[in-house]
């Protein structure tokens, strides 16, 4: 199909031709095409249906600040929802949708809520789908997802790799128009640091869109020349297709690059886009400016569109909307759009200027004093009504129509710490206010300085003053015409004269919601979704604030803007994630027998950032439970191994290190002897218990301090705390050890004997009994540590050998085990044997027991300060009826008790008052032949052999229970002895 | 943010974890005859201010420093970042 609307100039690659493909038919344009402009030339207005009423619209803009003209691009997986047409880069082979429509784009059936539009009116969800309560799931809120709403996902997993980078730099400028152009091309020649950042894949800024020149070349060649002249100093980094989407605390910004959105696929190693965080010791912003529309009845129609926009394409793409245009303006912008296209040879069918002074032309009418009122055409526009000066009517035909109504600085990263924008009379724009990010300045459009050498003054003016430079240098002659606007938001009218095109917020939205009390600009926007949309209202936010105004007999300084909030710019969540996705979410931590217990078929469960072995299956073994509990029995009968590395592991070290642990402990440890092991409790200060382990003291000044698993890394926080916080002279070094050494749990009857194939010292009773600990050898010399501690109740030791010998000591275990018939065992089987033993974990220290509740109270020494000593001999924590750990056993050996149930007495309501407390942990115990559970009862203490309720409401479970001690297996502690 | 660890130089703040009030390190005497009011006190309560706060940064992921970071939780400028040790030094806390 034939470029009709094609015209001369631009820059365009007229040489090159680049197929793509809307909505099915193909198209053809050049590179240097954005989608918009492509479709444009090829004639095409009509781009999109509106969010609410499914309206016809087209393209308002030429940028980033585009509501309309929203499409669906790519296909498969990579297809994209509600990318902007005018900032899509076109490529060969581009395939985009138009979205939002029932049918075809011409023929859209859900066209019929455009008739309903009284009832669709603001607030309207609000008042409408109030009742009955039920119909709100299942039937008004599908119906109104399917008929709303914008593009659709793929629904398939994103086949691109998003990445994250960090880049530091004396000066960051943002946009690289003409004030961005002239900062850094001061700074990079001073030598400074510089980036230089630009959504847009060619820097320029509004240079590429005018025509007038800048010294003896034109702006878009001055602006290609100084980027050429950038790109060649080492010191400066260019970066198009960057937006800065926020800027942050410290002088620390966000910029996305969009590296591969501009290819059919990313290359081979690329990521489709990079999430920069950027640490900018100076920022100048220099993002320019937005222009805004004025509302009229029927001004959404395809080719009512920006004057300014209507420039860019004509100038920079060599398209035209139409070839019979018209121009709504309040402000001399607008007739320039109209000198530039009648230059190109568009036809300008009038120019309307509210203004009754506006300047006339020869070529072309301009009627002065007089407002377009409506507008004709059923997929885009035919003709315009126009009231004039004298209250007379007139229709005008054009096929578009520019609509000028000024320019509003783009302050929006200078608000994203709290700043607000104030109010200039001069222009009729909010411009920054004092109150910037730390480090940022503001220059150019973006400060409310709108000609083009007040552009190139103020930016090098900014790079001088934020690198101390002293002197400005020498700058091109070009336009500096004075701005000359009279402020005019919209034409009252009769019909539906619309604000925000995305959302589909009209005027009387917004007088509706003044009238219905809503009178906080804030209240406004979420009343009636004004400024709510992707496009976070860059061209309608203004126009909402104005009414609001009027109606409330405010100025729009005093009504005052809505807070502006990063990110600038729709972003990808993708982005967001990066690499931060699937496997890759978070780090996988595996255990020194990791390839061994894969070899074995273990079955994994992640433990925090640890991958753990949770049971060895069998063959023949078809269920978890039927692995459980063989290792259970194994165990308990001969010896089984187990890998506990990932339990923390902590090395204190100095002469203070007995005090230090002293004091983390609520249990004494200052005359632990050397060799030995101490279990230890450990307090928060408000007496709660926080986490439990052992401590071996390997030397008078060296102990090995153990954790839970899930607290390796707050116990060490404490403990650092407590040292350097608290009592920072004591002479304590502290290290966590954790992934140093690779630590197995050998226990069971055979244990011993299974061990002294191993180590090279003498491990007999005598030599070293329970709770004994050493620095050893194992396999003839290779340095490890004992200690002969027990989670199972079994007669155990703990052994560890340096990290890159994990692996090789599990095989040499297994393999010097076979004749005792050595059983790995997993999560679950430890689980069980500690429940059968009584051994408090997680579940039981859960951050709301005590030391008293966990029969432990005896434990917190009374001869010492500890941190939580004061705080747990509150009377509050030590009444006689307190929650005490017990042990549960269902009455009938066939029932289940299941965790997190509650106990009642078993008579009496069931009910939160007459709670006796909870289970923690449940298990079935293969020893015993029957569920077992630990539990907290109050006043457990005293009530062993009680028969009580089991009750899990959520479940429906009831179930008597008996009330045991914790310690099912060996509770003389026999066989930790032996 | 960023913040400008006294031995490191300036470093993200995602480095750090943050434990809040620096007058965690003026832990009361425990023998003294109202140690009870004034651990309840210690433990509990905080005040919140707007504005000026001395508050603890943890470099977890850094070398484990202690700081005292003086921080606007209005505008989070941060105009002192001080070893945690020093300040427990200075305020007494010898062994």
């Amino acid at each position: 199909m034939s470029q009709k609307n094609r015209i001369a100039g631009g820059q365009i690659d007229r040489a090159k031709t680049l197929k793509f493909s809307f909505d099915g038919r193909s198209y053809a344009g050049h590179p240097g095409d954005t989608l918009a402009s492509a479709l444009l030339a090829n004639g095409v207005r009509l781009m999109g249906r509106s969010f609410k009423y499914h309206r016809p619209r087209g393209a308002l803009s030429a940028g980033s600040e585009e509501p309309n003209a929203l499409v669906e691009l790519r296909g498969g997986a990579r297809q994209e929802p509600n990318t902007r047409a005018t900032t899509v880069e076109l490529f060969d082979g581009l395939l985009a949708k138009s979205q939002n429509r029932m049918g075809s784009l011409r023929f859209d059936l859900l066209a019929i809520n455009d008739r309903l539009s009284n009832f669709l009116t603001a607030g309207f969800y609000y008042k409408t789908f109030m009742w009955p309560a039920a119909f709100w799931e299942k039937l008004y809120e599908p119906v109104i997802r399917k008929a709303a709403g914008l593009g659709s996902l793929s629904g398939k997993d994103d086949p691109d790799v998003y990445d994250k980078g960090f880049l530091h730099c004396d000066l960051l400028i943002i946009g690289a128009g003409p004030a961005g152009l002239a900062a850094a091309l001061t700074a990079g020649r001073a030598g400074a640091d510089v980036i230089l950042a630009d959504e847009d894949f060619s820097m320029g800024g509004r240079l590429n869109s005018e025509t007038f020149a800048v010294g003896d070349r034109s702006g878009a060649d001055w602006a290609a020349q100084t980027v050429a002249e950038l790109a060649s100093l080492s010191n400066v980094r260019l970066m198009p297709r960057t937006t800065i989407i926020g800027a942050f605390d410290h002088g620390t910004y966000g910029g996305l690059e969009r590296v591969s959105d501009h290819l059919h696929s990313p290359d081979a190693g690329k990521p489709r886009q990079i999430l920069w965080r950027i640490y900018a010791k100076r920022a100048l912003l220099c993002a320019g400016a937005t222009e805004r529309p004025i509302a009229f009845d029927n001004n959404d129609r395809p080719g009512v569109m920006l004057g300014a926009a209507l420039r860019t394409y004509a100038n920079r793409f060599g398209a035209a909307a139409d070839r019979r245009v018209a121009i709504f303006t309040n402000n001399d912008d607008g007739h320039r759009t109209a000198r530039d296209l009648h230059a190109k040879g568009v036809r300008i069918s009038a120019v309307v200027d509210v203004r009754p002074d506006a300047p006339l032309h020869p070529d072309y009418q301009v009627l002065r004093g007089a407002q377009v009122v409506d507008t004709r055409g059923r997929l885009g526009l035919s003709f315009i009504d126009v009231r004039q000066a004298d209250g007379t009517m007139r229709v005008v035909e054009c096929g578009a129509l520019g609509v000028s109504g000024g320019w509003n600085p783009n302050v929006h990263l200078t608000c994203h710490q709290r700043g607000l924008p104030v109010w200039d009379d001069a222009i009729a724009a909010f411009v920054p206010g004092e109150n910037l990010p730390v480090g940022m300045a503001v220059a150019g459009a973006a400060n409310g300085v709108f000609t083009t050498a007040g552009a190139l003054r103020s930016g090098a003016a900014g790079a001088v003053a934020a690198l101390d430079l002293g002197q400005t240098p020498d700058l091109p002659q070009t336009e500096d015409a004075p701005v000359n606007i009279t402020p005019f938001w919209y034409v009252k009218g009769c019909a539906r004269a619309w604000l925000d095109q995305q959302n589909d917020v009209t005027v009387k939205d917004v007088k509706l919601s003044h009238q219905e009390g809503f009178r906080s600009v804030e209240h406004l926007k979420r009343y009636t979704t004004l400024g709510m949309a992707t496009d976070q209202g860059k061209t309608s936010n203004m126009g909402g604030l104005a009414i609001m105004a009027e109606l409330a007999g405010k100025t729009i300084p005093q009504v005052g803007t809505t807070i502006f909030r990063p990110p600038y710019t729709p972003t990808a969540i993708g982005a967001f994630a990066g690499r931060h996705r699937g496997q890759g979410f978070h780090p996988t931590r595996l255990t020194p027998s990791h390839k061994w217990a894969q070899e074995q078929g273990a079955v994994f469960v992640e433990v925090g950032n640890w991958m753990r072995a949770q049971w060895f299956p069998q063959p023949g073994e078809t269920h978890w439970r039927q692995s459980v509990d063989r290792e259970v029995l194994a165990t308990r009968k001969s010896v089984g191994v187990c890998d506990v590395t990932t339990l923390g592991k902590i090395d204190v070290q100095g002469t203070d290190a007995a005090a230090f642990l002293n004091t983390i402990y609520c249990n004494g440890f200052a005359k632990l002897a050397v060799g030995k092991v101490r279990y230890g409790l450990m307090l928060r200060e408000d007496g709660i218990a926080m986490d439990d382990g052992t401590a071996a003291r390997l030397a008078e000044d060296h102990f090995v301090v153990t954790t839970t698993t899930a607290n390796a890394l707050p116990v060490y926080r404490h403990m650092e705390f407590v040292h350097q916080c608290l009592f920072p002279d004591l002479d304590v070094q502290l290290i966590s050890t954790t992934e140093a050494w690779a630590q197995y749990a050998v226990a069971g009857p055979n244990s011993r004997k299974l061990l002294e194939k191993i180590v090279d010292q003498d491990i007999s009773n005598a030599a070293f009994p329970f709770m004994a600990c050493a620095n050893i050898t194992v396999c003839g010399g290779l340095r490890a540590r004992l200690f002969r501690i027990s989670f199972s109740g079994e007669l155990a030791y703990e052994i560890a050998v340096p990290t890159m010998y994990g692996d090789a000591l599990i095989r040499r275990i297994m393999a010097e085990g076979a004749e005792f018939g050595v059983t790995p065992y997993g999560t679950e089987a430890l689980g069980v044997m500690r429940i059968e033993k009584g051994h408090a974990t997680g579940n039981e220290i859960n951050g709301t027991t005590t030391a008293q509740n966990l029969g432990m109270g005896r434990m917190v020494s009374t001869k010492k300060d500890s941190i939580g000593a004061v705080l747990s001999r509150r009377e509050g924590l030590n009444r006689a009826d307190d929650l005490r750990q017990v042990g549960i056993k269902p009455v009938d050996p066939a029932e289940k008790v299941p965790a997190g149930a509650h106990l009642m007495n078993a008579q009496g309501p069931v009910d939160a008052v007459h709670d006796q407390g909870y289970v923690t942990s449940a298990c079935y115990s293969p020893n015993l032949g029957h569920h077992i559970a630990l539990g907290f009862l109050k006043n457990g203490g005293n009530r062993i052999g009680e028969e009580l309720r089991l009750v899990s409401p959520l479940t429906g479970v009831e179930t008597r229970v008996e009330i045991v001690s914790p310690h099912f297996i060996d509770p003389e502690g026999e066989r930790l002895r032996a | 943010m960023i913040i400008d660890h006294p031995l490191l130089g300036p470093r993200d703040a995602a480095e750090f974890t943050y434990m809040g009030d620096a007058k965690l390190i003026d832990r009361p005497d425990p023998d003294a005859d109202t140690a009870a009011q004034d651990f309840h006190d210690y433990a509990y309560l905080r005040d919140n201010p707007a504005g000026w706060h001395q508050e603890l940064w943890f470099h977890e992921a850094g070398d484990r420093s202690w700081l005292v970071v003086t921080r606007n939780t209005l505008t989070h400028e941060i105009s002192k970042v001080e070893l945690a040790r020093d300040v427990a030094r200075s305020r007494g806390r010898n062994k």
